[in-house]
């Protein structure tokens, strides 16, 4: 090592890491700077700490002094005698009205339970991919019929011929893909529809196999029927958004035509009004003797109604993209249908993930109008026989924050996994 | 002119014909952007497209795999005629390689699925086949430690080679190259032009529309200028560069060589 002298001193080790000056860290430090750090700042933390504290004084005791036990709402006032206590026996009194509705029978409780439970095998499949493998998608696909089968009852048959024509439809759709898209379609619809009328005759004639029994749409309700509309409607717009959003991006006048005026009309229309016709007015556009079930129809048109703005939401994120890598697609010499899939459409429904939750979310939340044409959803069960019930009229605040606090937990829980589903599809930066 | 510059050229050229346009023309709206384009490319020719912006030289040859429809004339590729016919227009487009000034490479891909996704779709190669083409041809460009990152996190040199790469795992018998330095920082121009020089050398026909005159000279059989929409003068580098004939070649030249 050469020596050099005029270096007094030469330090042979790195220095480590001195600590931060104290009152630069920990919760003083905190405090400081986001709680006091001027006068309008401290101001505000106390005006802040003064609201959570009124919140809180009414919430609690509210709470805490509350009964759960109670037959109806004047002994609640009995019992609390003015404690300022909230009434919930009405919860655990009528907890299966606001679940189910009021005619489902009771000692069939367990079949949407079971067909709830199962969601929760069905939807991860589809929300994780990245986790789970691929097989498993095969729970997502059967799970639309099984839940069916559940919830309604009946034949085995009817949801086996159900699934059966959807098979059927998509292999001949598959067998016919070379002959163009539009023969492949219809050769699927058409293969799908003779299985389903076979089936349908089948189970027509043999109604008792393997049969649980039937409930009638009629007779659902509560937070199940909120859940059945919102499940299907969402799993159901959304590519109908997709499909409608591509049509509206297509170069062929008649299918872009069609496309705009069905989002413009759809778009321009109350909910309210469309599930009025749902009600009403669609019946006169079926045949006289086919009664179409009440559900299908509200299906049908809040399906349509979501579909339209999803479709607006899309078209956001197809206009978003560059026109270098719709070319890119072409020069490498990839058809439509595969650019859309493998290249655009991944991108445009990345960015337009956050518009598509706010309408699935405004979608849920909105199932509740049903109530206004006279189905008991949640809404429906609390405005009508809960609340005018001479046993329960009168407690508002406990039955409307448990409908509350059910729409929250499932609207909250789309919200977070739309925002993981960002972090987890970001590839510009790690 | 052409033949001359094919009788001059160094390197192997067959006679057979890989681009032939005749008299073509394209308007876009009442614009007339390319006029009376006559022009024939045979295989293994490596041609410069050079000349003012706006002059249609991307136009050009965005018009060969059909990214562009021209209006008349007639463009064949390999021997297939370009139409609106679709089947034809997948055709040459599987056979003609193209690479962006803006790369336009697939952001939610890694480089990998980049280069592998047309063979995989458009050719119908098994997944581990179209792989390891894809691992031959990134060690080619030089970037085979990239293979599982995503196009946002190489540098814009880097992802124009992946570009070259994921148009050579096609198997493409033509590459055109549009401007494919420009949107490059100067020092990472050089690792672009060294992958397109080797290409060069390996006898592929290319079309490249470009700025770099030291590209041109370097390997080149022919030089092209185009303005107003029209090929105005087209020769072998060494005279195209030495002995421009037509004024507005002079002035162009001028102009780019001038500092």
């Amino acid at each position: 090592m050469a020596q050099d002298h005029s270096t007094a001193f030469v330090r042979t080790q790195e220095i480590p890491p001195a600590p931060p000056p104290p009152g630069e860290t920990g919760a003083v430090h905190w405090i400081k700077t986001n709680l006091i750090s001027s006068v309008p700042n401290a101001i505000a933390t106390a005006v802040g700490i003064y609201v959570v504290y009124w919140l809180l004084s009414g919430l609690i005791p509210w709470i805490v002094n509350g009964t759960w036990v109670t037959n109806n709402i004047r002994e609640c006032r009995e019992v609390l005698a003015g404690s300022g206590g909230g009434c919930f026996s009405v919860l655990t009194e009528r907890y299966a009205q606001m679940l189910f509705g009021f005619e489902y029978p009771s000692e069939f409780y367990w079949r949407p339970s079971l067909a709830f439970a199962l969601l929760f095998f069905a939807v991860p499949p589809a929300l994780f991919p990245m986790y789970l493998p691929r097989w498993m998608l095969i729970a997502t696909g059967l799970y639309p019929f099984v839940a069916f089968w559940l919830i309604w009852g009946g034949t085995i048959l009817t949801p086996i011929g159900a699934l059966a024509g959807v098979m059927v439809g998509y292999y001949a759709f598959t067998k016919l893909d070379k002959y163009g898209f539009a023969a492949a379609l219809g050769g699927g619809v058409v293969g799908a529809w003779v299985v389903w009328q076979a089936f349908g005759m089948i189970a027509g004639g043999m109604p008792g196999f393997i049969a649980l029994e039937a409930v009638e749409s009629r007779n659902m309700g509560g937070f199940m029927l909120n859940m059945i509309l919102g499940v299907v409607c969402v799993s159901l717009s959304i590519p109908l958004g997709i499909v409608l959003a591509l049509g509206r991006q297509s170069s062929m006048p008649l299918i872009k035509i069609v496309c705009v005026v069905f989002i413009e009309f759809v778009r321009g229309v109350p909910l309210i009004t469309l599930l009025f016709v749902a009600n009403v007015v669609l019946a006169y556009f079926f045949p006289p003797d086919s009664n179409i079930d009440l559900i299908l129809r509200v299906i049908i048109m809040i399906t349509m109604f979501s579909a339209a703005y999803i479709a607006e939401v899309i078209r956001g994120g197809l206009a978003a993209l560059p026109t270098g890598q719709y070319e890119a697609a072409d020069s490498l010499g990839l058809n439509y249908a595969q650019a859309m899939r493998l290249i655009i459409l991944p991108q445009a429904l990345k960015i337009s993930i956050p518009g598509i939750v706010n309408v699935a979310v405004g979608l849920f939340k909105d199932t509740t109008l049903v109530s206004v044409i006279s189905m008991f959803d949640l809404v429906g069960m609390i405005r009508g026989p809960i609340l005018s019930s001479t046993d329960w009229a009168g407690v508002y605040w406990e039955t409307w924050a448990f409908a509350c606090i059910l729409f929250f937990v499932v609207c909250f829980g789309i919200s977070k996994y739309s925002q993981w589903l960002e972090g987890q599809l970001r590839t510009d930066r790690h | 002119m052409t033949d001359t510059a094919v009788n001059t050229s160094q390197m192997q050229i067959s006679d057979e014909v890989a681009i032939s346009i005749q008299n073509m023309n394209k308007w876009y709206g009442t614009f007339h952007v390319l006029r009376d384009i006559d022009l024939t490319v045979q295989r293994g020719e490596r041609i410069v497209i050079c000349g003012p912006s706006g002059s249609g030289k991307s136009t050009l040859i965005r018009c060969i795999n059909a990214l562009e429809e021209h209006q008349q004339g007639s463009i064949s590729v390999d021997g297939t005629l370009l139409s609106s016919d679709l089947k034809n227009i997948d055709k040459i487009r599987s056979e003609v390689g193209m690479c962006f000034q803006h790369f336009n490479l697939f952001p939610h891909l890694t480089i990998l699925e980049n280069c592998t996704l047309a063979p995989i779709w458009v050719r119908k190669t098994p997944k581990k086949e179209a792989e390891e083409t894809a691992m031959y041809f990134l060690e080619k460009v030089k970037i085979p430690d990239q293979a599982n990152k995503y196009p946002g996190q190489l540098s814009g040199g880097q992802q124009q080679r992946v570009a070259i790469a994921r148009s050579l795992c096609m198997r493409p018998r033509i590459m055109l190259f549009d401007e494919p330095t420009s949107a490059l920082d100067p020092e990472m121009i050089k690792e672009v032009l060294d992958t397109m020089i080797q290409l060069a050398e390996e006898g592929m026909t290319m079309l490249c529309v470009t700025h770099e005159m030291g590209f041109a000279r370097q390997v080149a059989n022919r030089v092209i200028f185009m303005d107003a929409g029209q090929i105005v003068e087209q020769n072998a580098p060494e005279p195209f560069f030495t002995n421009p004939q037509n004024e507005r070649t002079q002035l162009f030249l001028s102009q780019i060589l001038g500092h």
